[in-house]
């Protein structure tokens, strides 16, 4: 549960705290752990205006119907994982809130609303390098033509799967736990070559 | 690397697909009403053209739906996808 005091970042015994700014000044990539971010699951049929329109007021704004795209704000956003499947997260202790709020509002609709927050981590990838490290491991066409800020996908980094969303400053990778630490390898290793600074949220 | 159109998310690499064999295949309205012969034919019996196969993908790593295909089991070529339920083109 989203609660637990023993919570823990899947990332919390690689010490990156205290690695945090010893990198070169101009490393190609940036890495950040954003742990501890509440997600809610979303099932419903996007084209259902009851479900489309309850979902709309309780979170502020609509849900993201074509695919891989996101809406929402900085605290609030939410995810297309599918045609009828969204990812919304919120900082962490909003989830319970929120999801009885949803539940309230879905009712007499046919649909799911869960809390699945301690199921991934996200990291952070900035810098000018970013995308070169990315190309790397993942299949997806990230050129600015394909893929900008508000986009997500799904797919494959390294042969794990991952959940990309590109926001105005970083790539977002949403990153199943048990996975957190060998994408973290992964992606020092594979920025190396353009250098590798470690940041903190 | 080869390309497959999702009907949703556009093309993607291959990796990201697993393959789910001969599409539209009906589940007999009366199973009890089959031969074995018919019920085994129905189970196992599945076609291998040369040429145009018609299939079933779901792209598994990407936004987990299944959906049609109809691919050239010579060159490869995927000539069209389309969604569960609609006919074939």
């Amino acid at each position: 549960m989203a609660h637990n005091p023993l919570r823990q970042s899947p990332l919390a015994h690689l010490g990156l705290i205290a690695r945090a700014g010893q990198g070169a000044d101009d490393a190609g990539i940036i890495l950040t752990e954003a742990p501890f971010t509440d997600h809610i699951g979303l099932r419903g049929d996007g084209a259902d205006t009851a479900f489309a329109g309850a979902v709309e007021k309780v979170l502020g704004f609509a849900l993201p119907i074509s695919p891989n795209t996101v809406t929402g704000k900085a605290k609030k956003t939410a995810l297309w994982l599918g045609p009828d499947e969204w990812l919304i997260v919120v900082p962490f202790g909003a989830a319970d809130k929120l999801i009885a709020a949803l539940g309230k509002a879905l009712t007499d609709v046919h649909s799911a609303v869960f809390d699945v927050s301690d199921s991934r981590t996200v990291i952070s990838l900035s810098g000018a390098n970013a995308r070169h490290v990315l190309a790397k491991g993942c299949g997806l066409d990230l050129h600015p033509r394909t893929f900008g800020p508000g986009s997500c996908a799904q797919s494959t980094l390294a042969l794990a799967h991952i959940l990309i969303h590109q926001t105005d400053t970083a790539y977002r990778l949403y990153i199943h736990r048990s996975f957190a630490e060998y994408l973290w390898a992964w992606l020092e290793d594979a920025g190396a070559e353009f250098g590798v600074s470690i940041s903190t949220p | 690397m080869f390309l497959i159109p999702c009907p949703w998310c556009g093309e993607r690499d291959e990796e990201e697909f697993s393959y789910g064999g001969e599409a539209h295949i009906e589940r007999p309205k009366d199973p009890d009403a089959l031969s074995d012969a018919e019920w085994a034919d129905y189970l196992f019996m599945r076609k291998n053209p040369k040429g145009t196969h018609f299939e079933r993908w779901n792209h598994a790593h990407g936004c987990r739906r299944w959906f049609n295909a109809k691919r050239d089991t010579v060159t490869h070529v995927i000539e069209a996808v389309y969604k569960m339920g609609e006919e074939k083109p």
